[in-house]
């Protein structure tokens, strides 16, 4: 209990630098994602190996990444760069599917219809499609920052300021309560942001009524991020 | 006017669709395509707005032929109404309406204060304008299909089945209201559907259509039913009329008579009552 008071400071900067490092992968995941997702749905032949090449960066494992990564771009060896680079590949990896998937969704009769009362193919993406696809991409990002959040984690392993460090040197030092609480907090993080993605999907797509499982599925993510938190204490 | 010159179709699969097909539609009047499932109304209707751009032929618009005219700037000035009302599901009903003037830069304010006036003239209650149609009835998301084609004022309406979806007591009041709407309105419609009867009760020209939208006959219903061109007219035109046995049925607590289809073919009044 007194760790947890003397670190209090401590806790609340790792935090700090946790949510700034988790938000840049999640928004250019994002952002990147739609073009890709778009391309993948919209030309057949593309789709196959789009998909097929962002889910081969999936499977490489984060550390080993965040080890290449300077090898192949020649980032410094200990920049945070590495680990926002690693997890916006994930996030993309994750999310360009999603995208495809989610327009893919659209009823075409919708988009038939919106054609013929006259939208331009590029209004029509912004103003139609894209909106309606809007519940299976927002199911996507949720999982991209579940995900993120705790993937994170490992950057402490290398040498970056993120929650992991309360892992690997509560580990290290024997601090049971350190790695308590770096569980606890990642799990909170996860879970707080996945309520404000909810929160900001109903205000956006106030045509949507969220439904009772996608409540249950924010608690099973947070399993899952719980035990992949486990997993990354080396 | 929309004049057809020997339009044809072909897909690309090798479906020929439309075969040499010329047809005159004359302005401020109902033209009705009629045929059997696949014979090509959708086609022909969709060549107008170039939803689908002919193989052959010309089609012209007021002399004009729709293969110069950009096709989004056609369609905006083209009124739409399809089948289960293509809403968009995502917007209100005032902005579904207010879609098309939006788009072309009318200012929201003068679109909404329109869109008001059209709820009206559809028959929609003003207080559904926030509801999202998945919040309406098909009957009431067809009136609203109807009012976003009338909202840039289109000289013409092009409607593709939009009633099939509807159960026939709401079909005969939609059927209605369009025949009160074209009385005022005077707008060029081409309307699609397969229904005979629907077809000699809003058309003032009736095109009945074969396989490959050859035109079997046509003319005003009455020229059509008084003489019908050949066997395959006849039948046509007869199959339906055949199996007519009227009956009395009571919806809502009003009697009405029904044909042997379900479809309503008039209202009891009490004497005096009406
Ligand atoms: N995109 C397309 N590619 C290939 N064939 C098509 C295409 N669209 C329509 N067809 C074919 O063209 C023919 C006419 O189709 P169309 O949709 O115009 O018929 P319709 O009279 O509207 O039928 P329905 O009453 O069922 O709506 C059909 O044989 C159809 O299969
Ligand atoms: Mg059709």
């Amino acid at each position: 209990m007194t760790w947890l008071l003397d670190n209090l400071e401590l806790i609340g900067r790792l935090t700090g630098e946790h949510l700034r490092l988790s938000a840049i992968p999640i928004v250019l995941g994002f952002v990147l994602s739609i073009p890709l997702g778009w391309v993948a749905y919209r030309y057949r032949l593309t789709r196959g190996l789009i998909l097929t090449l962002v889910g081969l960066l999936y499977t490489i494992p984060s550390l080993a990444l965040f080890v290449l990564l300077p090898a192949i771009i020649g980032t410094p060896f200990l920049s945070e760069a590495n680990v926002v680079i690693a997890l916006t590949i994930y996030a993309v990896a994750i999310m360009s599917r999603s995208v495809a998937d989610a327009l893919g969704s659209v009823d075409p009769d919708v988009k038939q219809a919106a054609t013929a009362i006259g939208y331009s193919s590029f209004r029509r993406f912004w103003a139609v499609d894209f909106p309606l696809a809007g519940p299976v991409v927002l199911a996507g990002l949720r999982v991209v920052a579940v995900s993120t959040v705790s993937l994170l984690t490992i950057g402490a392993a290398i040498g970056i300021d993120t929650l992991g460090y309360l892992f690997t040197n509560g580990y290290q030092r024997g601090i049971i309560v350190s790695v308590l609480t770096g569980v606890v907090v990642t799990v909170v993080i996860a879970l707080v942001l996945d309520r404000v993605l909810v929160v900001i999907g109903r205000a956006l797509m106030p045509w949507t009524r969220a439904s009772r499982s996608s409540e249950r599925s924010g608690v099973t993510r947070a399993f899952m991020t719980a035990r992949r938190v486990r997993e990354a204490v080396p | 006017m929309i004049e057809f010159r020997s339009i044809e179709k072909l897909f690309p699969d090798g479906t020929r669709a439309v075969d040499d097909f010329s047809l005159v539609i004359p302005s401020h009047k109902t033209t009705v395509f009629v045929g059997s499932s696949g014979c090509g109304k959708t086609t022909l209707l969709r060549m107008i707005n170039r939803m689908v751009d002919a193989t052959g032929g010309e089609l012209l618009i007021d002399d004009e032929n729709v293969a110069s005219i950009e096709p989004v700037r056609l369609r905006r000035r083209i009124g739409y109404v399809m089948q289960n009302s293509g809403l968009l599901p995502h917007r209100t009903v005032i902005d579904n309406i207010t879609t098309v003037p939006r788009l072309t830069g009318v200012p929201t304010k003068d679109a909404r204060a329109r869109a008001l006036e059209l709820m009206d003239t559809v028959g929609l209650d003003r207080a559904m304008a926030e509801r999202y149609p998945a919040q309406l009835s098909g009957g009431q998301q067809q009136r609203v299909g109807v009012a976003r084609g009338l909202a840039i004022d289109p000289n013409i309406l092009l409607m593709d089945e939009p009633f099939g979806a509807v159960d026939p007591i709401v079909r005969a009041e939609l059927q209605q209201e369009l025949l009160r709407l074209q009385r005022e309105l005077g707008k060029t419609v081409v309307f699609v559907t397969h229904d005979i009867d629907e077809a000699f009760l809003l058309g003032d020209q009736v095109v009945i259509l074969e396989k490959g939208a050859r035109i079997a006959q046509k003319g005003t219903p009455e020229e059509i039913l008084a003489n019908p061109a050949s066997d395959f007219v006849a039948s046509f035109i007869g199959a339906d009329r055949g199996k007519r046995a009227l009956s009395i049925r009571d919806v809502d607590g009003e009697r009405v008579v029904v044909d042997g289809d379900g479809n309503l073919a008039g209202r009891l009044t009490e004497p005096g009552a009406a």
